[in-house]
């Protein structure tokens, strides 16, 4: 176990590597610090000494050596537009995009789980396959279009909830702008919750349903049931904890995808989140911002697929075994 | 001696696309309390799909559709689920054919041993681990208490179905189902395990009924066998008698296939065809067409399940 | 069997038409997809021509409403474009780049799985890593990324000339690891066949026995994935023109025309959005429906996950 988590933080380091070379290129490539720092109306001369005194004429893997080391004490350069640090701006909106992939996830984990179990079990009644169609329909409709329709039933035509913002929202611990902590935060959250887990939803539902169906055509269960175990604890315990396996697996790859959609779901609910200042940096050039997002996000996704993948390893007794031996 | 199983034209189908299957026909035999019963056949012959219709386990398309099972004086088919639950894995356990298949991997040996018991009796679970770790050294399985928190992947396949046996014998039954129970063993550990079983069952004066293809395991072990050929009981007696003195046919073909009832060197007979699958079983003496001695009446009428003069029952119209 | 010849061989005719879903989907597809390439002549306007475009004639409702004109069945859109004749444009460069970005995929995953599956050793092992390491990032996210800093690279203006071949290649390259992973599980399987083995013995060169005798059994699922992953393409399509990084308003695809509407959507004109919003659900549906029935019927052991 100890060997494979190694081996496992090893490689998630060589893709921060990567990931940070690929964000180098890019600032180097299209990037012009220059400007970020004293602005466009500076005389020819000037920028040419700052451009020295900055190290930009320095070859490229000196100033890659320079970004990386700068990069591991968490500067990213200046936003051009912000005129602050790239690392600040990100970590600022990070609460607002976090919030609403949190949100998002109870909400699959709490219907997904239910449904795709019944799904499973009962295959052939009216409701599952009602579930199993609007599934097939769930998926085939864009995130961004729900958050629109949701929108405009919910606020334009009902006005029952807000469209669009955080709404009001409260620091907590001095770092985290939250929005869970005020009725009005969490009233703004509703929607873009909902429409970011509409992606997820069938998907999960459909996933579990399988794996459960798999599993519960298995000996053991037949065997549980012939022990006599009451059948919700054959369900929970013995069938549902098999699943849970490749539930995670998918899980984890999926947070990524996650992710990019609240690039879409922050756009349509103008949500102050890290996916929609990614956005404006794109619309402005600004080069350090949308390197920084990108090291970021890299980031998020490494360490929770490294997590997931060593959770696997504690969950799965087989694979604890084989690294054992 | 009391009665403790009684089953009576047990009848087992399955609506399946192709058809409806009849996988167990008027199946019907006794058992006495502490009696080692086995149940021979080939694969498909309806030996397991009898086993799980005793307590009830057929899942669909399956269902019992006619016939009683009396356990201890109690219909068993007419249960309902939490009452035939309460029988299962209390009264009545199973041991399943492949340890590894059969132990839920994602659970320790522990954890699946005292959520048996506790489904049966209210006790605690230190209580319950107790008596986990008590039954475990019945079954000879050295250091009980380290294996509690082990999965069933960590131990030998020997291992494993010595805690499956652990785990049948943990609630007290006074009957036990094996199916198969060393088929997916190792050859060598075969002989132990069924060493095992054989004395635990003596010991604790449980009825065995034992299902297994392997004619020279149940004369070792049973007192008493029925063979099933296509869903239905062709022939019941006393083990000692069937094995030296066959008398239906099938029973004959079966013997005669051992090895260890021919010289060396000799051919070994085998029974010519197939067993037909139990969607195209033909009219009359299911064994008919794989007979020497089938006569008209075989095609015609099917044979009963009767009292012949030598003491046993055999669905023959040719035995007297 | 190869492909063709389980569908040759097999009631996959038969099959279909007794699925009623199935044949709907068909229809609502070819429906479509007609619609779509024959947009040029059966679109009652050229949203293309500025010439013919009025903005006096912007946000009208759809026909059948009070305001709606019968020149404009489902109303105008904010430029005073006729919003069914822009819709069947959009919808032809939606397809396009799906198929499009579908075929680039096909051909870099094939390759690249078939390679890894073949080579195997450290090659696969690397390329592997590498598609896993891209898969947990989600397409998505790549694709995102990679339409973001070509957009910084080349600036806005030559972004939205080029928007057709750029979206192909965004899209194409970030979601490749799909075909590689089953391409590659699929000739793992075909390898340890013995008809590979035969043709190996007699000697013939590993690029013949790929192509020739390992591809052609890889098929089925790629077929299978090929129907889910043009769905999958259209939309991210839709997803980078609705955030601005795929087609410009001026030649809207139908996610470009749904970005246009949704600013609208607080003013009460709904319509701008749903309809092109319903015409890319149903043709993503559509496909996702055929794809379904595809996969059980043909069956093959997909790759887990994937």
């Amino acid at each position: 176990m100890f060997a494979f988590s190694v081996r496992r933080v090893a490689q998630a380091v060589l893709v921060m590597f990567v990931i940070s070379f690929i964000g180098f290129a890019i600032k180097y490539a299209v990037g012009d610090p220059v400007r970020d720092l004293v602005g466009i109306s500076v005389s020819v001369e000037e920028r040419e000494k700052v451009r020295e005194q900055l190290g930009l004429n320095d070859p490229f893997v000196v100033q890659w050596a320079r970004f990386l080391q700068k990069a591991m004490q968490g500067d990213l350069g200046m936003s051009y537009f912000f005129k602050r640090p790239a690392t600040d701006v990100i970590l600022k909106k990070a609460p607002a995009t976090l919030e609403l992939v949190i949100c998002s996830s109870f909400i699959v984990i709490l219907v997904s789980i239910p449904v795709g179990i019944f799904a499973a079990v009962r295959p052939n009644s009216w409701l599952s396959r009602f579930l199993m169609g609007a599934s097939i329909v769930g998926v085939s409709i864009p995130v961004f279009l729900t958050a629109i329709v949701l929108i405009y039933i919910f606020a334009v035509e009902l006005h029952w909830l807000p469209s669009y913002g955080r709404g009001e929202t409260q620091m907590l611990w001095g770092v985290w702008d939250s929005g869970l902590a005020t009725a009005d935060g969490l009233q703004h959250l509703i929607l873009p919750s909902i429409a970011l887990s509409s992606i997820m939803l069938p998907l999960f539902i459909r996933l579990i349903r399988a794996e459960m169906k798999e599993v519960l055509e298995t000996e053991y269960i037949k065997y549980a049931r012939a022990k006599g175990i009451a059948p919700w604890r054959v369900l929970i315990v013995h069938a549902f904890k098999n699943t849970l396996l490749p539930v995670i697996t998918v899980g984890g790859v999926q947070l990524g995808t996650m992710i990019a959609f609240t690039v879409l779901t922050e756009t349509v609910f103008q949500w102050q989140g890290m996916g929609f200042v990614f956005l404006e940096a794109v619309e402005r050039g600004d080069t350090s911002l949308l390197v920084a997002y990108l090291v970021f996000v890299g980031a998020v996704f490494v360490v929770v697929n490294t997590v997931v993948d060593i959770v696997y390893g504690l969950v799965n007794p087989m694979v604890r075994i084989a690294s054992r031996s | 001696m009391k009665t403790l199983l009684e089953v009576d034209n047990l009848t087992v189908r399955f609506s399946l696309r192709a058809g409806e299957i009849t996988a167990v026909d008027q199946v019907d035999f006794k058992l006495q309390e502490g009696e080692r019963f086995g149940l021979v056949g080939e694969s498909g012959a309806g030996k397991s799909v009898t086993g799980f219709a005793l307590i009830n386990l057929i899942s669909k398309p399956g269902y019992i559709a006619g016939g009683s099972v009396r356990f201890q004086g109690n219909e068993l088919t007419a249960l309902t689920d939490e009452q035939i639950r309460r029988v299962r894995g209390n009264d009545i356990c199973m041991i399943f054919q492949d340890p590894m298949m059969t132990l839920n991997p994602v659970l320790t040996i522990g954890t699946q041993m005292v959520e048996t018991l506790q489904a049966h009796r209210s006790i605690s679970t230190k209580e319950a681990k107790r008596a986990a770790v008590e039954t475990l050294r019945k079954v000879q399985i050295p250091s009980p208490e380290r294996r509690l928190r082990q999965y069933p992947h960590e131990l030998s396949g020997g291992m494993r179905q010595r805690v499956v046996i652990a785990v049948a014998l943990i609630t007290s039954p006074s009957l036990i189902i094996a199916d198969e129970p060393t088929t997916a063993l190792d050859v060598t550990i075969q002989a132990e395990i069924m060493a095992l079983l054989l004395s635990l069952c003596k010991d604790e004066n449980m009825g065995l009924i034992l299902i297994t293809h392997d004619l020279a395991v149940v004369s070792q072990v049973t007192q008493r066998i029925a063979v099933m050929y296509a869903g239905r009981i062709v022939e019941v007696g006393a083990t000692d008698d069937i094995v030296k003195h066959p008398r239906h046919p099938y029973t004959i073909g079966l013997l005669s296939a051992l090895p260890q009832n021919k010289p060396r060197g000799q051919r070994l007979d085998q029974i010519r065809g197939v067993m037909p699958t139990l969607l195209d079983i033909p009219p009359g003496c299911p064994f008919n067409e794989r007979c020497d001695r089938a006569q008209e009446i075989c095609r015609r009428q099917r044979p009963g399940l009767e009292w012949k003069q030598h003491g046993g029952r055999v669905a023959c119209h040719f035995v007297e | 069997m190869s492909t063709l010849q389980k569908i040759r061989q097999s009631d996959l005719l038969h099959n279909f038409l007794r699925d009623p879903l199935a044949v709907g989907s068909f229809f609502v597809l070819l429906v479509l997809v007609a619609a779509g390439f024959l947009s040029p002549l059966i679109a009652p306007h050229d949203p293309y021509d500025t010439t013919t475009i009025d903005i006096m004639d912007s946000e009208m409702p759809p026909a059948w409403m009070d305001g709606g004109e019968s020149r404009f069945l489902l109303g105008t859109d904010s430029q005073g474009r006729d919003l069914l004749s822009t819709i069947l444009y959009g919808m032809r460069v939606s397809i396009l780049i799906g198929i499009g970005a579908v075929v680039l995929q096909a051909f870099l995953g094939i390759f690249i799985g078939l390679t890894s599956g073949y080579v195997g050793g450290r090659l696969d092992a690397f390329l592997m890593r590498v598609a896993d390491v891209q898969l947990s990032f989600s397409t998505y996210m790549v694709a995102i990324f990679i339409g973001a800093i070509f957009k910084t690279i080349f600036g806005v203006g030559l972004y939205a000339q080029v928007a057709v071949p750029f979206l192909i290649m965004v899209i194409g390259f970030a979601e490749w690891p799909q075909y590689a992973r089953t391409v590659r599980a699929s000739v793992l399987a075909e390898k340890k066949q013995e008809y590979v083995e035969a043709a190996r013995v007699i000697g013939f060169p590993s690029s013949r026995i790929m192509w020739r005798h390992i591809l052609p059994n890889a098929l089925t699922p790629v077929l299978v994935i090929s129907t889910v992953q043009v769905a999958n393409a259209i939309m991210s399509e839709a997803a980078l023109s609705f955030i601005g990084l795929g087609m410009p308003v001026t030649r809207p695809s139908l996610g470009s025309l749904i970005k246009i509407g949704f600013e609208y959507v607080f003013s009460g004109t709904w319509w701008i959005t749903l309809f092109p919003g319903i015409v890319l659900v149903l043709l993503i549906l559509a496909i996702n429906l055929l794809g379904d029935w595809l996969r059980d019927y043909l069956n093959p052991k997909l790759y887990k996950g994937a």
